[in-house]
């Protein structure tokens, strides 16, 4: 016998409280704190940063924590957060020249001024499970220097003392916001780079990789990739002048990539361009990939047609926040649609039966 | 934190006013979709965000909220919405449709005719009637300002031709006072003509769509359809098996293993009112 089931509300409980219960996982094993976190889990604590577009490590270690690891659903946690928070104003433009870089590479010339600095990488260690690190994690002290005290040129400026790259000229204009404008099209190159750097990181992988293999390639040299920290100053109406109020961790990848000139434009290197909070070298490079792509229209080249040239599909579906939601709503109740459907398809079956049955009869 | 460190209905002021703007726009161009600075909310997209920053910008203190999903206050999500706002506005709660003010609602429209005075706030996920026909929101905005509707009655015609039906039975596309082609929300083709005339103030809210669309009371709103394929409102053609309605939206309900089933009123509160008020299914305890 049905009735009408009531008791949503104390199935929601229980199914928190359960929740609650396996996230904290077993009560005899010490618990996680932020700290540990933040510390040993930062790569993790960067990519929620970036996507969730909040440079707070240590609310990015609290979500990851009530999250029970899933990022993206940290990410979550942190945008909407982010959105109750009150604008105070925007800061000036960081100044990535003056960064003080961890990690520094050009993948385009074997030396050059401020030098080759390979900072703490993956790259040339032997992705060999380390089982005594099961066991013991404490590590020998790293060799030190002392730091370079000025500032490390781009890369990209060399080639544009030689008019060999395209200029990148400087705009004042105040950049558009998506979280505050809805996203429009079509849209320009600011707020392209804005969705791009809180896009998902697997998302915009899979596309500027696409590139690569074809799908609109744009042959991309990494000019330059360089982590590390910059302080941000903030105009006070009040005082008249920059404060500073802090300092981020960002990591930028400037592509330089062949083009062969087109109707307006000579031949000549052209750029793209990625800059995420953080140490979040894929997503970087990812970055400058795809939005290289996505400016063939501004430098004369041909649609081919590739998923990574078409703004309004990049953007559009970029955002890991929306894109997770609305795959996830499927799994709510949608018995009112289906009853429509499972009328109408009997109705056409209805119908389909007495069709063959008369032309049986004929 | 505690929640009164959240604003009353959760957004603060700045974006309410923002919202209230698009709704107010919406209200004035029936049926245009309005695009809207969406907020992220604490529930995902797809759950609600777009309904209920519309219930969040029009409500009041004095209001009181029903929220339902697929008919039903009872839903998981309907029920996860209505303390939401209970949590961060405070405001009356109720299941009856006659006694609350401001209702938001998921597929369905309640049976129970509304009147002045109360607002019906629809949760959409695609706001584009043209989405499927053109994904490209650009072309789509074009077509609607061209209004360009030609495609979309290419393919009832290609339904008829195919299967003898217009083969759409929720999310049916209206045409608002002769201009604006809309997207009612996924209500089954059932409740469209309950849009049209309808003496409350109608909301749609989109939220990872990014879009608010608005009916003021009284507006035509019309289903396509085609002289000789008039539209048709359809449902079971059963009765609820606990009220006995006969002119309600019923859900299928599969009662045992060997695939039994009954119906019964997809709104819950139209069947309780029916009960109590002494009417009997066939199925009734």
């Amino acid at each position: 016998m049905y009735v009408a089931v009531k008791g949503g509300e104390r199935a929601i409980e229980n199914a928190h409280a359960w929740l609650a219960e396996e996230r904290r996982g077993d009560p005899s094993v010490q618990e996680l704190s932020l700290d540990q976190i933040r510390e040993q889990l930062a790569l993790a604590v960067n990519r929620v940063m970036a996507e969730g577009s909040l440079y707070d490590p240590d609310l990015a270690a609290l979500a990851i924590k009530q999250a029970r690891g899933d990022l993206i659903e940290a990410i979550f946690l942190i945008r909407a957060y982010r959105t109750t928070l009150p604008r105070f104003g925007a800061s000036a433009p960081i100044d990535t020249g003056a960064m003080a870089c961890d990690r520094r590479i050009s993948a385009t010339f074997k030396d050059l001024p401020g030098g080759q600095i390979l900072g703490p990488t993956f790259d040339y260690t032997h992705r060999l499970l380390d089982f005594k690190l099961a066991a013991d994690g404490e590590v020998p002290e790293a060799p030190m220097r002392a730091a370079e005290a000025d500032d490390v040129p781009h890369v990209t400026d060399f080639l544009n003392r030689e008019g060999l790259i395209e200029e990148a000229p400087q705009d004042d204009t105040p950049p558009p916001d998506l979280t505050r404008e809805p996203l429009e099209m079509p849209a320009d190159h600011a707020l392209r780079l804005q969705a791009l750097t809180r896009a998902d990181e697997g998302f915009t992988l899979g596309l500027a990789y696409s590139t690569q293999r074809g799908y609109a390639r744009n042959h991309a040299f990494v000019g330059e990739l360089r982590i590390g920290s910059v302080p941000v100053e903030l105009d006070i109406p009040e005082l008249g002048f920059a404060v500073e109020i802090g300092e981020i961790t960002v990591t930028e990848c400037e592509t330089v990539n062949q083009f062969k000139g087109s109707k307006t434009e000579p031949p000549q290197f052209t750029r793209g361009y990625g800059l995420v909070f953080g140490q979040t070298e894929r997503k970087a490079i990812s970055m400058a990939l795809v939005d290289r792509a996505l400016r063939w229209e501004e430098l004369g080249e041909d649609f081919v047609g590739a998923p990574a040239q078409d703004t309004e599909f990049v953007l559009y579906h970029a955002d890991n926040i929306q894109a997770t939601g609305f795959l996830e709503h499927i799994k709510l109740p949608h018995y009112v649609d289906f009853q429509a459907e499972l009328e109408l398809v009997r109705k056409l079956r209805r119908d389909a039966g007495a069709r063959d049955m008369q032309e049986a009869a004929e | 934190m505690t929640d009164q460190a959240y604003n009353f209905a959760y957004l603060d002021e700045q974006t309410k006013r923002m919202i209230r703007r698009a709704i107010l726009k919406g209200l004035a161009i029936p049926g245009y979709q309005v695009p809207f600075a969406s907020r992220e909310m604490p529930m995902p997209y797809g759950w609600g965000t777009g309904g209920v920053q519309v219930s969040a910008a029009v409500l009041t203190p004095e209001d009181t909220l029903k929220v339902i999903d697929q008919g039903a206050d009872d839903t998981t999500n309907a029920v996860s919405i209505r303390s939401f706002f209970e949590r961060t506005a405070g405001v009356a709660t109720t299941t009856a449709t006659d006694e609350a003010t401001v209702i938001q609602t998921r597929h369905r429209i309640p049976e129970v005719p509304l009147r002045e005075g109360q607002i019906l706030v629809y949760q959409v996920p695609i706001p584009e009637p043209l989405r499927f026909l053109e994904p490209r929101e650009s072309e789509t905005r074009k077509m609607h300002s061209l209004e360009e509707y030609g495609l979309m009655h290419v393919k009832l015609y290609e339904d008829i031709s195919r299967h003898g039906h217009i083969a759409t039975s929720y999310a049916y596309p209206v045409r608002v006072e002769g201009r604006y082609v809309m997207d009612p929300s996924p209500i089954p083709k059932f409740d469209n003509p309950k849009l049209g005339e309808m003496a409350a103030i109608q909301l749609f809210g989109a939220g990872r769509e990014q879009r608010i669309y608005a009916l003021p009371p009284y507006t035509q709103v019309v289903s396509l359809d085609f002289e000789d394929h008039p539209f048709e409102a359809s449902k079971a053609d059963q009765c609820c098996g606990l009220c006995g309605a006969t002119d309600s939206y019923l859900d299928e309900v599969i009662v045992d293993d060997a695939g039994g089933r009954m119906f019964v009123c997809s709104d819950t509160d139209f069947c309780t009112a029916r009960q109590a008020a002494g009417h009997r299914g066939q199925d009734a305890a």
